[in-house]
């Protein structure tokens, strides 16, 4: 498969250079793959750290900044961090008041991330870690790693940044955290797959007239295969799994989050066919993402989040944020 | 068993990775995110790397030196895992510049003990466990029942390639495998299949010296 790349291996460093020459805004090491706020850790408020393998582009680098997150750490592709790079994150962004990790719950992920925080403890900062598992693909029991860490990554870490920005302590940034993630659920839907860069080929082959429902971010394949279906039926689901597992009523925060390889004039239709469901039930969107914030390299699909939001959900959303990303009140 | 000979188990560990790592990538591409061969690869690289840099003059120093490059180097589940592992096996082997085979049991069922804590894996939940814990176990009752060390050592590498090919069969309940539930049935752990060839590379050593 065709990729814009120089070499397999110099992916992450040559797109984390590109990522710091293009945002004057971001402190990029590129050599310890750190990216920070350029004007550093903020005295006093509570400091965000996440991460995860790189692939995902804009989470986690282009969501650092003011109103979301102080840090992020990008690993190789699709593989997790290592605690070096937490740790030292989670040194620069101290402000003496504490840090939050927003972990997202793969095994690789919470194992880096927990050795980070034993370290950070040892050197005396603070560690909240938030673990966010809203994908509803995946049964949460006993006889899995648990449910995927998947959009309600960028809601957790959109709405803590804006409560952490108003001086909030550890205690209650985090609280809100899991608030936001016990609020939302997810479910993703392919098709295609997509190439890891040093593998060369798909991570898994879908035919033409094949889906994959209830993907993860990874490539790798998802809950069932199914045949490929007007988008309508598609769209419904991906909402239906959903309203299997949380009531779909109230004011929502709903995002069709493209998986990389999907055009925008295809999540708009989607985006479409999710208010159509929503309308025929007690809920109304009051607030919403289209686009690619959450992705998995170039695999063709989307993912559907929703949250129910509170008032208090609301304002913290609205805050203004200012990131490569994510962009408005400021 | 002295520092030589485990910087040469690192060694051939690193060789096989090297060699096996498009295989470990198609087995990680079935049931995960196809980047375990790349993953290992990497790590094993580094650890050469460290090793010819850092003065190693223990068993226990190699080990712990390799265990602590891997998690700062490898990243996923693989980097903590395989990391922790050596790292419990170096600090059990302690100080002493030679070690028998019953030490290095020791060290093995300290590498287990701390994969297990780590991961919360037991087996038969398809995981680097299934191939780890017939290995120690069969190291332990070969040495037990007065077995040189070689044949102690290939009693352990067969019981890991055997666990390795029972994942097969095994539904995965850990690890990115899990999320696919009855659809990992009938691929091999990538882990476990990991796990074999370096403990194979154990044997592969320990056969080439008693030559």
């Amino acid at each position: 498969m065709k990729k814009l790349i120089n070499s397999p291996d110099t992916v992450v460093a040559d797109a984390l250079a590109g990522l710091a020459a293009a945002h004057p805004s971001l402190a990029v090491d590129v050599e310890n793959k750190v990216i920070t706020r350029s004007g550093g850790a903020t005295a006093g408020k509570v400091g965000l750290v996440s991460g995860g393998g790189a692939g995902h582009e804009p989470l986690h680098g282009g969501f650092v900044g003011y109103g979301m997150l102080d840090a992020a750490c990008p690993g190789e592709v699709f593989t997790s961090p290592v605690p070096d790079q937490m740790l030292a994150a989670t040194i620069a962004v101290n402000g003496g008041a504490g840090v939050l990790h927003v972990v997202k719950n793969y095994t690789g992920d919470v194992l880096n991330f927990q050795l980070a925080a034993e370290l950070a403890e040892d050197e005396g900062i603070e560690v909240a870690p938030v673990v966010v598992n809203d994908d509803v693909a995946v049964q949460d029991s006993l006889y899995t790693a648990g449910r995927r860490g998947t959009g309600a990554t960028v809601f957790v870490e959109k709405i803590a940044g804006a409560l952490a920005e108003r001086a909030a302590p550890l205690g209650e940034v985090a609280a809100t955290a899991r608030e936001v993630n016990d609020r939302s659920r997810s479910f993703g839907i392919a098709l295609t797959s997509c190439t890891v860069p040093a593998a060369g080929k798909p991570t898994f082959e879908l035919g033409d007239g094949e889906i994959e429902l209830g993907i993860g971010i990874h490539g790798e394949p998802g809950r069932t295969r199914a045949p490929l279906a007007p988008a309508r039926d598609i769209t419904a689901a991906a909402l239906d799994a959903i309203e299997a597992d949380m009531p779909l009523t109230g004011d929502l925060l709903v995002m069709v989050n493209g998986m990389g390889g999907t055009p925008l004039i295809e999540l708009y239709l989607v985006y479409n066919e999710v208010s159509r469901y929503l309308a025929g039930k007690d809920a109304r969107i009051t607030r919403n993402l289209v686009g690619n914030y959450i992705t998995s390299l170039e695999m063709q699909g989307f993912s559907v989040t929703v949250c129910r939001l509170t008032d208090s959900l609301t304002d913290l959303w609205d805050a203004p944020v200012q990131t490569p990303a994510l962009r408005w009140g400021r | 068993m002295d520092a030589a000979f485990f910087r040469a188990w690192i060694a051939e560990s690193a060789a096989v990775v090297e060699s096996q790592r498009d295989h470990l990538t198609q087995l990680d591409a079935a049931i995960g995110d196809a980047d375990h061969g790349i993953n290992l690869a990497r790590g094993f690289s580094a650890v050469t790397a460290a090793l010819d840099q850092a003065a190693t003059p223990t068993p226990g120093s190699v080990l712990r030196l390799a265990g602590s490059t891997l998690i700062s180097k490898v990243g996923g589940a693989s980097g903590p895992l395989y990391g922790m592992a050596l790292r419990q096996a170096g600090k059990a082997l302690g100080d002493a510049p030679d070690v028998d085979a019953s030490a290095l049991a020791s060290a093995l069922e300290a590498a287990l003990a701390g994969v297990q804590k780590l991961g919360a894996a037991q087996e038969g939940e398809k995981t680097m466990v299934d191939a780890l814990a017939p290995a120690t176990s069969a190291l332990a009752e070969a040495l037990a029942e007065g077995a040189s060390p070689a044949d102690a050592l290939s009693a352990l590498s067969a019981a890991a390639e055997a666990g390795a090919q029972a994942t097969i069969s095994m539904q995965a309940l850990k690890g990115r495998a899990s999320y696919l539930g009855p659809r990992s049935v009938g691929h091999e752990d990538p882990g476990a299949a990991s796990t074999a060839l370096i403990l194979r590379a154990l044997r592969d050593v320990a056969l080439r010296q008693a030559r």
